[in-house]
């Protein structure tokens, strides 16, 4: 099975934010980068089933500047056998629908049988992409997908429903998944597989599609309102654990 | 109709709660803009097609999408019919509940109509501006509709109060052009996985336990700490998903959704998908080290520190002021 991974690079999730200066972003300056989590489960997802199936071969692909190569380069050493880095410099001009059809335009030649995303970005968190990619491949999809078992003909996959459903579904290949965190383990790179990656294929190319103008945009971001008044309690840790057992005695009434 | 059309979600007949909330944002959008609201649902004849009931304003308009085809649910049947309805309607707007059948078929549809929806809003404002939260609920974003045709948008559970009062809808049944041929997936029945046992539904003090704990080793001192309590261990998803916790002790839009008199939020950031599981509960309590976590936005006490070094002190203060 031919199996084709959609990656986004993003922040890293703990460093502090800054809002640049126009108002639109992040400061982007200084911050380190990495996969979006549930794009590592996709791939560990793939690296699996290649696996499972003693054939086959993971190509990542991921759009952005150069430096989403050191994470297509990450994603060689956990096992992919090539990658694709789609050249675009600045991707805050797109909307969902302009990502997808840059995606769409580099992974068609590939005819893949299967594409695995995540289910959504760690950073913007629209949720979109895999189901846009798919309808303008024109091929099914099946979304929050925590387990995929090949049959004879294509898939039988276990969709996470909400409450703790579950649900099988079943789809013709070529289709494309988006996959649920937790579903794998994650594994780490070996020094092995570092070394390994280093002669791997990264093709870079150009993004085809003249943009469109986006169908949405994105005005302005600002740290939240707080929804609640939230009273801080602060001091050494000994004086920090009294005034909470104080509270919880007197006014939570737990204790 | 231009104005703002709705789309209810139902299952077996029911209509869900998250959808009201949807129709909530909808007459909002739809008093801002002057413009009239309509509701559609899709099904296959589990709803009554002459009449049914729902939480909020009498709408200017009701369809019932309504075919055998649309039953169990698919991506294929809803984005084909809905964008009938949709070609027949011309609203300018068509706000959805954000579920996980939303999410599975919305983005498609949109697509249908060159556009994108705009997911998980969390309020509206003039303009009118749609509010969503990115980076894990660390920033809010406002985000315009910036092309014509109609402008898609998903609701966030628990950001609109669905009206506590209803009215009775009679429907006028819009009946797509659908072929099984045209649909390439086949669901199978819904299940949940065996031996759920734990139900933290019912649990009066929980303490729960987030990615800041960064190892399972250190779990003990969490544990210890809700033994002290007598409360329920619960977590956020990266627990389960490392196999730390079990998956029934997850808290959030994926696991269960508690209301708590004591909620203990340890190491816990507060995406969105955890604090639509939590927000209910009566009082909040967060100890994380970055005081921009968003789930310091739901807590009523704060406090910003190393959880290694609080943890374990407050579990002694708690067991000194029990003895």
């Amino acid at each position: 099975m031919k199996i084709v991974v959609a990656i986004k690079q993003v922040p890293e999730r703990d460093a502090p934010i800054h809002i640049a200066s126009d108002g639109k972003w992040i400061e982007e300056g200084d911050r380190n980068y990495t996969i979006n989590e549930p794009d590592a489960y996709a791939l560990e997802e793939a690296l699996q089933l290649k696996e499972k199936n003693g054939a086959g071969e993971v190509i990542v692909v991921c759009a952005g500047p150069e430096r989403v190569q050191s994470t297509l380069r990450e994603a060689l050493a956990k096992g992919a056998d090539r990658a694709i880095h789609i050249e675009a410099d600045d991707l805050t001009g797109l909307d969902t629908l302009g990502v997808a059809q840059i995606l769409a335009d580099a992974i068609k030649g590939e005819s893949p049988d299967l594409i695995l995303t995540g289910l959504q970005s760690d950073d913007l968190g629209l949720g979109q992409t895999g189901v846009v990619l798919a309808e303008l491949l024109g091929i099914p999809h099946g979304t929050i997908i925590m387990h995929v078992e090949p049959t004879g003909s294509g898939l039988k996959v276990k969709r996470e429903l909400e409450d703790g459903w579950f649900q099988h579904v079943e789809m013709p290949l070529p289709a494309l998944l988006t996959i649920q965190s937790g579903g794998n383990k994650l594994r780490y790179a070996t020094l092995m597989g570092i070394k390994k990656a280093k002669t791997k294929e990264l093709k870079t190319v150009a993004t085809a599609a003249s943009p469109t103008a986006p169908a949405i945009t994105l005005e302005r971001v600002y740290l939240p309102e707080k929804q609640k008044k939230t009273e801080m309690i602060t001091g050494s840790s000994a004086e920090i654990a009294n005034k909470i057992v104080e509270k919880l005695k007197f006014e939570v009434r737990v204790i | 109709m231009n104005g703002v059309l709705v789309i209810l979600e139902q299952r077996s007949g029911s209509i869900n709660r998250m959808s009201f909330e949807a129709l909530a944002a909808g007459q909002q959008l739809a008093d801002k803009l002057s413009a009239t609201v309509t509701v559609a649902v899709a099904a296959s004849k589990d709803l009554s097609a002459d009449s049914f009931e729902i939480h909020g304003r009498a709408p200017a308009g009701a369809f019932l999408v309504q075919h055998e085809l649309l039953e169990p649910y698919t991506s294929d049947a809803y984005v084909i019919a809905l964008e009938q309805l949709i070609q027949k309607l011309q609203p300018d707007y068509v706000l959805f509940p954000h579920t996980y059948q939303v999410r599975d078929f919305a983005p498609a549809l949109a697509t249908r109509f060159k556009q994108v929806l705009i997911s998980d809003v969390i309020s509206i404002h003039d303009g009118p501006v749609f509010v969503r939260q990115l980076l894990q609920g660390k920033l809010n974003a406002d985000y315009k509709h910036s092309s014509s045709g109609p402008c898609f948008v998903s609701i966030q559970a628990g950001s609109f109060r669905a009206d506590e009062a209803t009215a009775t809808i009679k429907p006028e049944v819009f009946a797509p052009e659908l072929a099984a041929s045209q649909i390439r997936n086949k669901p199978g029945e819904r299940f949940r996985e065996s031996g759920q046992t734990v139900d933290l539904t019912q649990a009066p003090v929980i303490v729960s336990v987030g990615r800041g704990i960064g190892e399972q080793d250190n779990l003990l001192i969490v544990e210890e700490l809700a033994q002290a309590l007598g409360a329920e261990l619960a977590a956020s998803r990266p627990i389960c998903d490392n196999g730390w916790l079990p998956m029934e002790r997850q808290v959030g839009s994926s696991g269960q959704t508690v209301s708590p008199k004591l909620y203990l939020a340890v190491g816990i950031s507060g995406a969105i998908q955890h604090l639509v599981g939590m927000k209910g509960s009566k009082t909040v309590i967060a100890i994380n080290k970055d005081e921009n976590a968003p789930i310091f936005e739901v807590a009523d006490y704060g406090i910003v520190g190393d959880l290694f070094e609080i943890v374990p002190e407050l579990t002694k203060a708690v067991q000194a002021s029990k003895s």
